[in-house]
């Protein structure tokens, strides 16, 4: 099994190929897949391989343009679409909440859909009140969606397959500021990780972070510094945040002990919300200190980059937080090497905007 | 050149035109020093159409736009210097640096508001003039949009029901040929028109060439006209073609979606040197006068550059106050 490492864009865009190979069902439309940019590399090469027929640029109408794809997958095709912010899919929400999610259910199991949305999602760089919004838990309150929030390039290559070759909606979320992440990538051409299942990518003793999406990559960088300061994490890359790996995390959490859930997204009716809840009602014996979530303050994200500071959370405050939670004190001066030194608004200095 | 125009209003358009131009190639030559932290949308080349309403609408009338709205805001009558410190992120900004370049706002001129989402503002407008019909209020609404968001539900749907109650709304398509790198024939059938569209939708609808300030004005007048009358709801679709990248400050004609002949083939048809041609040819104003407005309007625009720069930055530890409004507000 040979392996290779790419970016995490990459590995989105070796999925869409192979699976596209592996398929002539599988087609790819969203605004700009076939652009010279071709959503942020993820797309490259798809239109000239397979064709204007199934891969191709649409008019700007979100909510009319799925519903177009739940149609073609009830008639035989496995649509992939694309968004590059999530944001503008919010216009297609009666197609994705009263259709893509329901019809199977609703019409017997007579007809399931087949249906990938990919979204892109993010912080920083002005993006601002209706560029940024990290509203992963909406999908997830949608029964008959699946949403899953992968990591690491393997697990988008391994994922995105899943999903396309899955019966179901899933909705397939990115964070753009894991699109240039790097990591080894199994190349294989029936490559696929489960739409289920959550991932101990760290074993400790101490506490459970429990982390999604770019909060993983921040989560990793804390238990380092963790570590050197005695405290053993273990860290759980969630993967799916419907249905969630009760089981994986629940497991850890009766050894462990401790719980931080750290989000992306808003604090209230967020998915680390829902894990502190489950864990509370199933675990409840097991805590020896109540759980936390660490999750984005319930407000718009402005756009200024002064009025920003000090609004996203990162390794040095899961680092804080967890801690505090272990050891029951103060430890600001222990982990100050984690805190952002630059521009808190980039994934790195490479990054010049504006998009 | 036209009987309805005197002199004046052709130098007050031109200044307005020279005003667009200069602050948004101002920000395009500042943008890569990274203080403009936001995704910044801008209008150079489609300077012609804004200027020209600038002359057609007062205080009374309100406007809503989109993501590209500086050149709207400013041919409302938006303050330059609010505009720049928003784009900066500063405190002074027009959005107290909430919402950056795509979200602007003058209330004290009637500029109600632009929005990034595409589509979003074209409802939004409707219900001014429902609330301006309700209210017997003086004046109209206009709503700025590109070719794209006509491809939107909600335009069909806010079209119609302006149609349906007759409202006092006024729809200006800036059809600019794309959207980002999506040029119209892969978006809307070939050989039909944006304004035929609105027409069989009931919409009273106008054509005219967007980089030419007289054929822009007599659509646009006649437009008002129809709806000052009590006629209805209009839709003007002006040809222009925006020169710079879709977001950003830099060209991009290299990059494969469009051709640089293209783009040249419309430089040579820039609103404002065919204008500057006009005017002189016609003798309604001399090369001094002309440069005299340039310098005036280069000045200001340096000077809300300055005033945008020295601004500060709103205070963060109250980030997550006044999500709400209390009431009387
Ligand atoms: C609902 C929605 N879909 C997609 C986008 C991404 N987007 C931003 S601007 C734009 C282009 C719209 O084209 P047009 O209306 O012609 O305006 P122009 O940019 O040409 O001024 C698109 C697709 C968005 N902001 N909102
Ligand atoms: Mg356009």
């Amino acid at each position: 099994m040979s392996k290779q490492v790419m970016t995490y864009a990459e590995g989105i865009n070796l999925a869409m190929h192979q699976c596209m190979t592996l398929s002539d069902d599988v087609i790819c439309y969203g605004l700009g897949v076939d652009d010279p940019k071709a959503i942020f590399g993820t797309t490259a090469g798809l239109v000239e391989k397979f064709g204007s027929s199934r891969v191709f640029d649409m008019p700007t109408a979100e909510n009319g343009m799925l519903g177009v794809g739940v149609g073609a997958a009830i008639n035989g095709l496995k649509p992939v679409m694309v968004h590059q912010r999530l944001d503008f899919f919010l216009l297609a929400m009666d197609q994705l909440v009263n259709s893509a999610a329901k019809w199977f259910y609703m019409f017997g199991e007579q007809q399931s859909v087949p249906l990938t949305i990919r979204l892109m999602l993010g912080r920083g760089w002005g993006q601002g009140p209706t560029h940024s919004q990290n509203l992963q838990a909406w999908f997830a309150h949608i029964p008959g969606l699946k949403v899953v929030m992968p990591s690491t390039p393997n697990d988008a290559k391994g994922m995105l397959a899943a999903s396309i070759f899955d019966p179901n909606p899933v909705v397939f979320i990115e964070h753009r500021w894991l699109h240039h992440q790097e990591g080894e990538v199994d190349l294989s051409i029936e490559y696929f990780e489960p739409l289920d299942k959550a991932k101990v990518i760290r074993h400790g003793d101490d506490i459970t972070i429990i982390a999604l999406s770019y909060q993983v990559v921040e989560a990793r960088r804390a238990a380092k510094a963790l570590a050197e300061n005695g405290i053993d994490a273990e860290i759980i890359d969630l993967r799916a945040i419907q249905p969630i790996d009760w089981e994986t995390v629940t497991t850890s959490i009766r050894r462990t002990g401790r719980l931080l859930a750290v989000d992306t997204g808003m604090t209230t009716c967020s998915v680390s919300s829902e894990i502190v809840s489950t864990i509370s009602e199933a675990c409840f014996d097991n805590l020896k200190c109540a759980p936390k979530r660490l999750a984005m303050k319930d407000m718009p994200e402005p756009t200024s980059y002064g009025l920003t500071r000090g609004l996203y959370h990162g390794a040095f405050e899961i680092a804080k937080l967890v801690h505090e939670m272990v050891k029951g004190k103060d430890s600001e001066q222990l982990y100050s090497e984690l805190k952002v030194n630059g521009n808190h608004d980039v994934p790195g200095d490479w990054f010049k905007g504006p998009f | 050149m036209n009987t309805q125009l005197s002199s004046l209003d052709y130098l007050a358009i031109y200044k307005m035109m020279q005003l667009i131009r200069q602050t948004e190639l101002g920000i395009a030559e500042r943008y890569p020093k990274g203080q403009m932290r936001c995704p910044t949308h801008l209008s150079v080349g489609q300077e012609c159409t804004p200027a020209v309403l600038s002359k057609l609408l007062t205080h009374q009338d309100l406007a809503v736009s989109t993501h590209r709205s500086h050149a709207h805001y400013l041919a409302k009558g938006g303050d330059l210097n609010a505009m720049l410190a928003e784009i900066y992120g500063k405190e002074t900004g027009c959005s107290k640096g909430r919402g950056g370049s795509m979200h602007l706002i003058d209330q004290s001129v009637g500029f109600k508001g632009s929005t990034a989402i595409v589509g979003n503002t074209i409802p939004i407008g409707v219900g001014l003039a429902l609330a301006k019909k309700i209210k017997q209020e003086q004046g109209i609404a206009v709503v700025f949009l590109g070719d794209g968001a006509t491809e939107e539900g909600v335009f069909y749907e806010s079209a119609n029901f302006a149609a349906v109650q007759s409202l006092p709304v006024l729809f200006v398509c800036e059809n600019n040929l794309y959207s980002v790198y999506s040029s119209l024939d892969v978006r809307q059938p070939k050989g039909r028109g944006i304004a035929e569209l609105s027409s069989s939708l009931g919409l009273a609808s106008f054509t005219a060439d967007g980089n030419n300030v007289l054929s822009s004005h007599t659509a646009l007048s006649s437009a008002i006209l129809h709806i000052k009358q009590g006629k209805g709801p209009a839709l003007v679709e002006l040809s222009t073609y925006r020169w710079l990248e879709h977001c950003g400050p830099h060209y991009d004609n290299d990059i494969g979606y469009r051709t640089e002949q293209e783009f040249l083939a419309w430089k040579d048809r820039d609103p404002i040197s065919c204008f500057e041609s006009e005017l002189l040819f016609s003798v309604l104003a001399t090369q001094t006068q002309l440069e005299e407005i340039q310098i005036q309007v280069q000045k200001q625009v340096k000077s809300a550059f300055t005033f945008a720069e020295q601004s500060p930055f709103p205070d963060y530890k109250v980030q997550d106050q006044n999500v709400f409004a209390r009431s009387g507000l």
